[in-house]
Parts: structure tokens; sequence; C-alpha cells
């Protein structure tokens, strides 16, 4: 089974699975990571040491100290809590971006790998033109005439996203359709509708989900980036990509550390998506072989 | 098929994958909220004058089919309109800004193909702790967003060592070198790992095929084998990878630009969107596009005379 994604990193190294030796201990970490950074945004608002928005400009950039344990940014405000808030929109965005895009992307994907025909080549030729805007762009392109907010990047980029999911189950369904089992149940009187949700769905499922995990990583690099420039969340929600750009002036009066800390989260939980995502695909991958 | 057939034929397809692009580029307008006038318009000077001039300058009472085809008519002689903001036409003002973004992106590029490709041969022909070290530098390079890497270099290099300038892009050529030396690494960063990771792979699937094991017994040397033999059969793996790694360049310019307040087409992109310059944001989105399918296209025609196995127009079956 070939399902290669040349243009993107992820699942095309499936292939290589066989000369690497698994490194549990990196996964397990990884994934202990994640629940980390799921659970502190569930209980944000129980865990933030104080509000997220205080504004005490007396303490500004005042390092570490047993009220503040990673210190207090540009405008007084406490760090922790800023990091620990900020994980809430810094997942939820993305989270929509893989939604959309992963529930969308089957749909597309099954009908056009199923039926072919004149639907599978409408779904080429778009997924084409698509392919043509990077995210972010598209991501810009909406802003630029919505206006900033989180509801219209999230859009774009699912947009944006949907042929990397479309275009691998497309490929998924198309192997799976050659398989004895889709005969066997044809012949038994199986609509085509019932064998592909019933069968060839969960079959393609583990697959399409490890390409998701590690889209999930990309949309939040991306939705960083837009409220980086100011063009994402609303300038006082607390979200790591603004905290990054909050912090440059920090940085360049000598007090980096209000910078660091929203940079590390960021690196740190992409880097977690990615080698969860990679662990799931490498499985699937050793399952089919 | 003939190569001038093929070649033929893919001009075509691009020629109108970009007319789709240019309509949704323009057709963007009208998605927003409103009539396009105010939306041209918003937040500045509303007098009835201004939606003149506005009217008149996007001929807003013509049809719709006549606005666009009279857009890209004009976008094909090279001229964009004016920006509502600077009130400049777009083309003097994007040709203002495109010596330090095309120095910039040449040298990621520069960078991205010397430095991955490197890392990827090195790993894959070294294996052992240097691949492990590679593999986890890879890992992290590709997890780490190019304004997070920008932000981090400013910090390290120009404010805590002063080696390099904090930002803006210079005057001369030496010294915009030197002002976009930790741009470019910034913005060559995330691609560098990806660049190595595919390279790795592509090499060390090479490295199990029987020709090599064959070459290797007939007693070619190590060293020729890994360049004829191994090398030369990803280099159409890594070359299909052209167009990405273009436009991502492109892209992330926008936020290493304005990180580093280079005065480039990136940080101008920016500038428009957050001052709604619709005209500007249009200018840019399809020159990025553009930029893209043409690389895609090169790509595409460069491919056969790689990799003679590629049959012509097969890329979308292989990858």
């Amino acid at each position: 089974m070939t399902t290669a994604l040349v243009r993107r990193p992820g699942l095309a190294r499936l292939r290589l699975s066989r000369n690497r030796t698994g490194r549990p201990w990196l996964y397990l970490l990884c994934l202990g990571f994640l629940a980390v950074v799921v659970l502190l945004a569930l209980l944000a608002p129980w865990l933030s040491p104080h509000d997220p928005n205080a504004v005490d400009l007396g303490n500004a950039l005042a390092g570490p100290s047993a009220s503040h344990p990673l210190g207090v940014d540009g405008s007084g405000r406490d760090t922790a809590s800023r990091l620990i808030t900020g994980a809430r929109t810094s997942l939820l965005g993305p989270l929509g971006v893989v939604v959309f895009s992963t529930v969308v992307g089957v749909v597309v994907g099954v009908t056009a790998g199923w039926r072919g025909g004149w639907l599978d080549s409408l779904l080429s030729r778009t997924t084409e033109l698509v392919f043509a805007f990077p995210g972010l762009l598209l991501a810009i392109l909406i802003v630029s005439i919505y206006g900033e907010g989180l509801i219209a990047p999230v859009v774009a980029l699912g947009v944006a996203y949907l042929p990397y999911v479309s275009r691998l189950t497309r490929s998924l369904v198309l192997a799976e359709r050659k398989r004895p089992y889709v005969e066997a149940y044809r012949v038994q009187g199986h609509s085509g509708l019932q064998i592909c949700l019933r069968h060839v769905l969960p079959n393609i499922a583990p697959v399409v989900l490890a390409q998701s995990t590690i889209n999930f990583g990309y949309a939040l690099i991306d939705l960083a980036g837009l409220s980086f420039l100011g063009l994402g969340v609303p300038a006082l929600t607390p979200d790591w990509g603004r905290m990054v750009f909050d912090g440059e002036s920090a940085i360049q009066s000598g007090y980096p550390l209000s910078a660091i800390l929203p940079c590390a989260a960021i690196v740190l939980t992409v880097v977690a998506f990615n080698v969860v995502g990679e662990r799931w695909a490498d499985q699937v991958a050793r399952r089919d072989r | 098929m003939t190569f001038t057939r093929f070649a033929l034929r893919r001009l075509a397809e691009m020629a109108a994958t970009l007319l789709a692009a240019s309509f949704l580029i323009f057709g963007a307008m009208y998605l927003a909220p409103g009539n396009p006038a105010s939306f041209l318009l918003s937040g500045r000077s509303a007098s009835p004058a201004a939606y003149q001039a506005i009217n008149d300058q996007y001929h807003l009472n013509d049809p719709f089919w006549q606005q666009y085809l009279r857009w890209l008519g004009q976008v094909l002689h090279g001229d964009f309109g004016r920006s509502i903001e600077y009130r400049t036409p777009v083309s003097t003002l994007i040709g203002a800004r495109l010596p330090s973004t095309l120095l910039l992106v040449g040298l990621a590029l520069v960078l991205v193909v010397a430095v991955g490709l490197a890392l990827g041969w090195i790993g894959a022909v070294r294996g052992g702790a240097t691949d492990g070290a590679i593999l986890v530098g890879t890992t992290f390079a590709v997890g780490t967003p190019s304004f997070v890497a920008a932000v981090l270099l400013q910090g390290l290099f120009s404010v805590e060592l002063g080696w390099f300038p904090s930002g803006g892009s210079g005057s001369g050529f030496g010294s915009m070198l030197w002002h976009l030396t930790l741009p470019a690494l910034a913005l060559a960063l995330y691609l560098i790992g990806m660049l190595a990771r595919v390279t790795r792979s592509a090499m060390l699937e090479a490295m199990g095929h029987e020709h090599v094991t064959v070459a290797r017994s007939r007693g070619v040397t190590e060293r020729q084998v890994i360049h004829r033999h191994v090398f030369r059969n990803t280099l159409g793996t890594v070359l299909t990878m052209g167009g990405l790694i273009v436009s991502t360049l492109l892209i992330c310019t926008v936020l290493v630009e304005t990180a580093f307040s280079v005065d480039g087409i990136g940080q101008l992109l920016d500038l428009s969107t957050t001052t709604k310059d619709f005209p500007v944001v249009q200018a840019i989105s399809l020159i990025i596009v553009g930029i893209f399918m043409l690389v895609n296209f090169v790509v595409d025609l460069l491919l056969p005379l790689v990799d003679p196995r590629v049959a012509l127009g097969a890329r979308g079956a292989t990858g």
C-alpha cells in the first residue's frame, strides 16, 4: 500500500518504518505531554493562579517569584496564567480546523474514490486549485475581507487542509475497493453505502486519523502565526502566538523569559502531535504488512 | 506522448488553474458583507467624492464579468490598480519592496537546499548516533514555526550576543546580506528539517533496491554507489517538493519580515491586511499563487529529464 503524501511530510515516510526501531518512551512522553496540555486547557479557570488579563505595570517584566512562578510579561500580566488560559484558544482553533477538514475531506474522498467518473476528476481539479494557495495565504485573504477573529481563519484553514485528507482518503478507498471482502459483501446484496459506512470506513480510519493528528500540529502553527501578526484572535485574548508577539519587545529590552515560554509551548505541542501522529501511521503500516 | 505535447498540455492546465485562482482572488471581494465600494473604502473617508472615485476606478457599476475581465486584462499588463492606503500604483509599491524579499527568499532557498540535502544525505549514509541526532534535530526543526525561530534567533544573536542587527534590511548589497542573515535562517529552519527528512527517507529507500546491491557486489566503491546509484534516484522525490518549498518560503516571509521589520512584500501583505488595502492583498496573493504554479510547471518539465523512468505526466500517480 503506497499512501504517500509527497507535498507534505507526514505519511510520506510510511514505507520507512521497517528500518526504524520503535522508541516507545518518546511516544509515551509526547502522549503524556499532550494529555497535560489538554488537561490544563480544560481546567484553565481553576488552575491559573491569577487573572490572565490583570495588568500590573509597576511589576512589568519581573522575573519568577513566589506569586508569579513563571514571571510576568511587559504589561505585568502573569505568564503562567496566560500560558494556561492561552492553551484553550491555541488548541480550540486547530481542533476546529482538523474536525472540519477531516469530516468534509472523508466525505469528499470516499465519494470520489467509490464513485469515480466526473466527480473524481472534479475533485482532482479543485485539489490542484486549493494546493496553489498555502493555508496561511488563504487565511490572510479571508481575514482581509471579514476582519480579525477566530472563526474566519479556522474555516479558511479547514478548506486549505481539506485536499490533504480527501486525497489520502480517495487513494485508500481505491485500494480498499479492490479487496475481496468488498466483492463478497456486494455479492451478498449489501448496498454500496452500507459497505462504505460499515466496512470500508473503519478500515481506513486509522490512517486518516494519523494524518489528521499531524495536521493538528500544522494548523496550530498557522493559527499561532496569524495571532502573531495580530490577525487571529482578538488582541486581549490570551493566546500563545499573541504572547510571542508581546514577548518580542520584551526580548529586545533583554527580558527573554516571557517570549521563550510561549515559544516552547508551541514547539513542544507541535512536536508532540507530530511524533504521536507518525507513530500511529507507523503502527498502521506495520499492521498491513 | 512527446515532450512538446506534454509541455503544452501542462501549460494549458496551469493557465486554467491560474485563471480559476485569479477568479477566486478577484471574486473574494464580493464575499464581503455590504457592497464592494464600502468594503474597499472600509474605515476611510466615505465622502460621495471618494465613492465616486472608487466606483470609477473599479467600474463597480458594470456587470461582474466585465469587471473581472477588465481587471484580468490590466493584471496581464502588470497593472494591479491603485493602493487605497498609499494612493500609489500597487505595482510601484511592490516593485520598491521586491529586492529585499527576493534576496531573503533566495538566501533561504540556498540554505534549505544546501543544508537540507546535506543533513538528509549524512543521516542516511552514516546511520547510528549521527542519524539519531539529525532525526531529533529535524523533528524539532519541523515543529518550529518561522516566527518562533525569528523571535528566538533575534533574542540570542542580536540582543544577547550582538552579532547581527535586530531588524531592518540595510542598504547596499553587503549590508543587506548582513541584515537578512538571521531572517533567512528563521525562514529556512522548518524547510531544512522537512527536506532533510524527505531526502533521508528517499535515500534509505533507494539503498534497499537491488541495483544498489548489484553495484556493490560488482566492486563499485561505496562513494560511487551513493553518488550515482542512490542519490540520483532520490533527486526526483526532492524535485517534486520544489513548488511546496518555494510557496512556503514566500508566504512565511510575512511572519519573518514582520518579526525583523524587513521592508519587503511580506511585511506589505501584513500591513495591507490590517489596513484592509484590498488591491495590494489581491496583487500579492496572485503573485504568490502564480510563482507556486510556475515552479510546479518547471518541476514537471524537469522531472522526466532527471529521472527517465518517470513516464511523462505520471507525477499524479506517483505523488
